[in-house]
């Protein structure tokens, strides 16, 4: 039986602008890599250019200028039909008109494979995503989320050098996101194809991909592998954009090699300084990695705002002397009040210091 | 609300006169034997002086719902009653009035169920209509109260009323041209009679494969086809190049297509006739060149053929623009990204996708063509079509209204026919491409091997289209066309002259009459037509019923009717009681209603199923009802519907012939019939003059329009919606 196979490349963008009309940049001077047979993220709000870059790679906006590469070829000034991508929108922009099986066989019949080939290769990419036996089924009389595979199908069987996903997920409901998701990423990785996925959604983000690059005002605000994104963000538009972060406002107070005291209030806790010099810098800590005791103590005294009981956890509202931040706390048997007086420390691992002066 | 419509039905059978008066508004018959005379007299008072007692069952049907007007709605027989009172009282109503006409009993059966009767009864007036009127939503408040369509009076009301003047002013007369089809000479029903006629070699011959001459269907179906094919390849190439290149002046092309729908039809005809008739400029010129002597070629099929395409291209253009800017860019680009080539990518997904448009594109073109009366009675020579034979059988020497009617049946049968054919071609399958959201992108550009043909055509019409307004505008001021060439505004001036004499302004020009005709008539036309599109367009796209396919199919079905129809079964079905209207302005005004309406209902049908659903329902849940949701909430947000069916049904009234040749009078003569009177005495620079006139009046009047509706002002995204 004829298997879908990769021919996975990798993508390279060198100083790649986008500029629409005069003056709108879309895309601004980025520099990208990615590996062959990796799943790569763009991640970022509304406008960051995620989506004019993923439109970029697969051929349908033309870079204004710097050089795009699939593989080693200049793929700069190729047309969409000419590249070896392809891709699943948004709207998953199956062809209204067509039976599943001419959605999926129809780019295989503009590859060279005869009838034979193409009838079987479009069958073992309905089988990859489980949708065997739909084939004279409508778009319109398949589910959300059967449509969304066979655009998966339909891209897939192409075997491309690189797929691109345009927020397959958002048109899904939530149960759906998270199991068409762990299908997405176990496609990619036993064929071992080159993906490029953008997305709005860090938790979604945080669970496919191999590398993540957020973007914010078409440029590249931090790439790096999902757990140092989210351990170690590089300023507060990231923390705060990969789950969430108190950003606390604090002072340098010493260096000592890697290793920074700083000043909360009249608290003081040491963490690695990660370069940064003596003076006021930012804090960001995860609501998880928030420590609560009752009464004073060694920490920051604050008081208790609001409390909400979600099942698994506590949720607080916490207002101290440097503002107010939020946290979570596991235990929900012997849970604190609005109004109670309580003392605020840090985890050992988990926050971390960002420059200050930025905000998201 | 039910208790005005109580009072309205007392009204109506006790204080105004139940049979048609003339000249009802100059309340003449007030002073003039009122309530006694009776011809005046209401229904009441006809009864309690022992006349025409088969009015009297009614009155019990009045009596009934004052018992219950103190009960509560959701008392079983608050609406039992109220069914009972009004069903019976319509139903009465409307059967008196069929049964029996001007000639007492219209039935042999009836005479023989109930003996002769000595009596007679006119067309009914203002107090059989509001009494009528009265039954009805008695009716429809009942069946309410019983819980159908939510227990929602407003709602059942609308749904009753669309129904019931659906039926009187469309369905009503074409059964009535159909019952004509079979009445042989002797006012006899036959279907012997009936074949012979239809089967006609004047229909249905088919000489001209053997050099002789074809019946007129052929001619019809044969010019229909053409016109219809041609017609959405022209608009498929305009809307390409306005939505798939990079051409630069897209409003100037715009302005251009849109130029010919406020043209009366038939100008065109004119302008060809003077640009390729006999003494036409192009004829003159290549004859001289040629050195033949000029033909009258254009004549029959060509002179016509040209003529639609000028005259409806525009709307297979209307159409298509939609369409063709529907298709979603994402579609197209997924098949680029697909590996398909530019040209691949159009003939695979763009131009597929494009077919219920093209579709429709093409029932328009087919229909407008078989309507067509203007284009074939000025151009056509020998070339007979269905349109024009219809108008000479009722209006000609031959004044025969069965086959009249047996014409029309054969055009109608085409554009039913036509009508299924389409929504067959277009099957099961979705074409809509808008899923969910996250539609950003952009339509490609045509291939090159497409672009260069669509490029070529698009040019050659446009400057055919500009040299045609030319020749009208030129034609208007020239003293006699081909022959005596000086400049001059005689033909305003004969049409158009106003004097200062001794009784103040005086309208002295020939054209005064049917234009302010046209101006009344269109008013009054366009605000009604626009009120009954919307409000069915609200039923159907808002609102839950059963047989709903059915009233969406009744109420689309006129927009299948060519005009020449209707104006056959208005005058077959509105001439004699119970609704005797031929020769009125209402007549004009209710057959543009109903010609028109189809148009508003679409128009409202598209822009309501962009508002969200959830609109309606917040405002059903802070306490509005139905009617006021409508008015507050849909109403505003539909400026842009609401505007485009005003336009159309005013533009279409002032434009329209096929429909208003048969239906105006001395009286009542509208501006296109006053122009086709003036071309068939060759006066062709009078008419000219008047066409350009309401070229015009037209432009200024969608100006106005658009001016008083005003634009919707809601905050819409530009960009896709990400986020939560």
């Amino acid at each position: 039986m004829t298997a879908i196979n990769a021919k996975a490349a990798s993508v390279r963008f060198e100083n790649v602008s986008k500029v629409y009309g005069r003056s709108v940049r879309a895309v601004d001077n980025i520099n990208l890599d990615v590996a062959a047979g990796t799943l790569v993220t763009l991640l970022g709000p509304s406008g960051c250019g995620k989506t004019t870059t993923l439109r970029m790679i697969a051929g349908l906006e033309m870079a204004t200028s710097g050089r795009i590469l699939i593989g080693d070829k200049d793929v700069t000034k190729l047309p969409a039909t000419d590249r070896d991508v392809s891709m699943v929108f948004q709207s998953y922009a199956l062809f209204p008109h067509m039976t599943v099986m001419e959605n999926v066989s129809y780019g295989l019949k503009f590859s060279g494979f005869d009838k034979a080939e193409t009838q079987e290769k479009a069958q073992a990419g309905l089988g990859l995503v489980g949708l065997k036996g739909y084939d004279d089924r409508l778009p319109s009389e398949l589910s959300g989320g059967q449509q969304q595979r066979v655009a998966v199908a339909r891209a897939l069987v192409l075997e491309p050098q690189v797929l691109l996903f345009d927020e397959p997920l958002s048109n899904l409901d939530a149960k759906l996101r998270r199991q068409v998701r762990e299908e997405i990423r176990e496609i990619q990785q036993s064929l071992g194809l080159t993906v490029v996925y953008v997305t709005h959604d860090q938790e979604e983000a945080l669970a496919v991909s191999d590398e993540i690059v957020v973007m914010r005002n078409a440029a590249i605000a931090q790439k790096g592998s999902p757990r140092d994104l989210y351990e170690a963000p590089a300023d507060a538009f990231v923390a705060d954009f990969i789950g969430e972060a108190n950003l606390i406002p604090v002072e340098i107070t010493a260096l000592e090699g890697d290793t920074a005291t700083v000043r909360i209030a009249d608290y003081t806790h040491r963490l690695p300084s990660r370069g940064l010099a003596l003076g006021p810098a930012m804090l960001a800590v995860r609501p998880s990695r928030m420590r609560l005791v009752a009464g004073t103590g060694d920490g920051v005294s604050a008081v208790i705002d609001k409390a909400t009981y979600v099942g698994s956890r506590m949720e607080y509202t916490v207002t101290a002397a440097f503002g107010t931040v939020f946290a979570v706390l596991e235990d929900v048997v012997t849970p604190f009040r609005p109004g109670d007086a309580v003392t605020i420390s840090f985890a050992a691992s988990g926050p971390v210091l960002i420059p200050a002066g930025q905000t998201s | 609300m039910l208790i005005f419509w109580i009072v309205a039905g007392w009204v109506g059978y006790c204080l105004l006169p139940w049979y048609g008066v003339e000249k009802f508004w100059s309340l003449e018959w007030l002073l003039d034997g009122w309530p006694l005379d009776k011809d005046y007299a209401p229904a009441a008072v006809l009864v309690a002086m022992g006349q025409k007692l088969w009015l009297l069952p009614m009155a019990l049907s009045l009596i009934a719902p004052l018992a219950v007007m103190g009960r509560r709605k959701s008392d079983p027989v608050f609406a039992r009653v109220l069914i009972v009172a009004g069903a019976f009282g319509f139903g009465w109503l409307v059967a008196q009035g069929l049964g029996i006409g001007l000639r007492g009993f219209t039935a042999p059966w009836l005479e023989a169920l109930f003996g002769p009767l000595e009596d007679r009864q006119f067309g009914m007036g203002y107090g059989a209509m509001i009494t009528a009127t009265a039954f009805l939503f008695l009716l429809t408040t009942g069946i309410a109260a019983r819980g159908a369509v939510n227990g929602d009076v407003f709602v059942m009301s609308a749904i009753g009323g669309v129904i019931a003047v659906v039926t009187i002013f469309v369905f009503f007369p074409i059964a009535k041209m159909l019952m004509a089809a079979f009445v042989t000479d002797d006012g006899g029903y036959s279907l012997l009679v009936f074949f012979a006629k239809f089967f006609d070699a004047r229909i249905w011959g088919l000489g001209c494969l053997s050099g002789g001459r074809c019946g007129v269907a052929w001619n019809s179906l044969f010019l229909a086809v053409l016109v219809g094919v041609l017609t959405t390849l022209l608009g498929l190439a305009f809307a390409l190049v306005l939505t798939r290149s990079g051409f630069r002046y897209k409003r100037v092309l715009r302005a251009l297509t849109v130029l010919p729908i406020i043209t009366p039809p038939f100008v065109i005809g004119l302008a060809i006739i003077l640009l390729l008739g006999l003494s036409g400029t192009v004829t003159t010129t290549v004859a001289e060149i040629l050195g033949i002597s000029p033909t009258r070629w254009v004549y029959g099929l060509p002179g016509v053929l040209i003529a639609q395409l000028l005259a409806f291209t525009p709307i297979a253009f209307l159409v298509l623009i939609g369409v063709v800017e529907g298709v979603s860019p994402s579609m197209e680009e997924a098949a680029q990204t697909l590996r398909a080539s530019r040209w691949q990518t159009f003939r695979t997904v763009s131009l597929p996708l494009m077919r219920p448009g093209l579709a429709n594109a093409f029932l328009l073109g087919f229909i407008e063509s078989m309507a067509d009366f203007g284009n074939p009675l000025v151009l056509g020579g020998n070339f007979d079509v269905l349109s024009t034979e219809i108008f000479f059988a009722i209006v000609g020497a031959q004044y025969d209204q069965s086959r009249a009617a047996i014409l029309a049946v054969v055009l109608l049968g085409f554009t039913l026919g036509a009508f299924y054919l389409q929504r067959f071609w277009l099957g099961k399958k979705s074409y809509t491409t808008i899923t969910g959201k996250g539609d950003a992108g952009v339509h490609p550009a045509m291939p090159r091997g497409l672009a260069i043909p669509v490029y070529a055509v698009v040019a050659l019409w446009s400057t055919f289209t500009v040299v045609v307004y030319g020749m009208i505008l030129y034609g208007s001021v020239v003293q006699l066309w081909g022959v005596d060439d000086t400049l001059t505004f005689k033909h305003y001036l004969t049409a158009f002259r106003v004097e200062w004499g001794e009784a103040g302004l005086r309208w002295t020009g020939s054209a005064w009459d049917s234009f302010w005709t046209t101006i009344l008539i269109a008013t009054l036309a366009a605000p009604l037509t626009a009120a009954l599109g919307l409000i069915t367009a609200y039923l159907l796209t808002r609102q839950n019923f059963a047989g709903k396919r059915a009233f969406e199919f009744g109420t689309m079905l006129s927009f299948a009717i060519p005009g020449t129809v209707i104006g056959v079964a208005y005058i077959l079905a509105f001439n004699v009681p119970p609704i005797e209207i031929t020769g009125t302005g209402l007549i004009l005004v209710i057959s543009f209603i109903f010609r028109n309406m189809p148009v508003g209902v679409r128009a409202g049908i598209a822009s309501m199923s962009q508002l969200d659903k959830s609109l309606d329902e917040s405002s059903l849940t802070l306490g509005a009802n139905s009617w006021h949701t409508f008015r507050a909430v849909i109403l505003p947000l539909l400026r842009p519907a609401i505007l485009a069916a005003l336009v159309y049904s005013f533009v279409r009234a002032m434009t329209a012939i096929s429909a208003v040749i048969f239906l105006v009078s001395a009286r009542y003569d509208m501006a296109t019939s006053y122009i086709i009177g003036r071309v068939e005495n060759n006066d062709y620079g009078l008419a000219i003059a008047y066409s350009t006139a309401l070229i015009f009046v037209m432009l200024a009047a969608v100006g106005l329009l658009q001016l008083m509706v005003g634009r919707t002002r809601i905050g819409r995204r530009t960009s896709h919606a990400e986020g939560h």
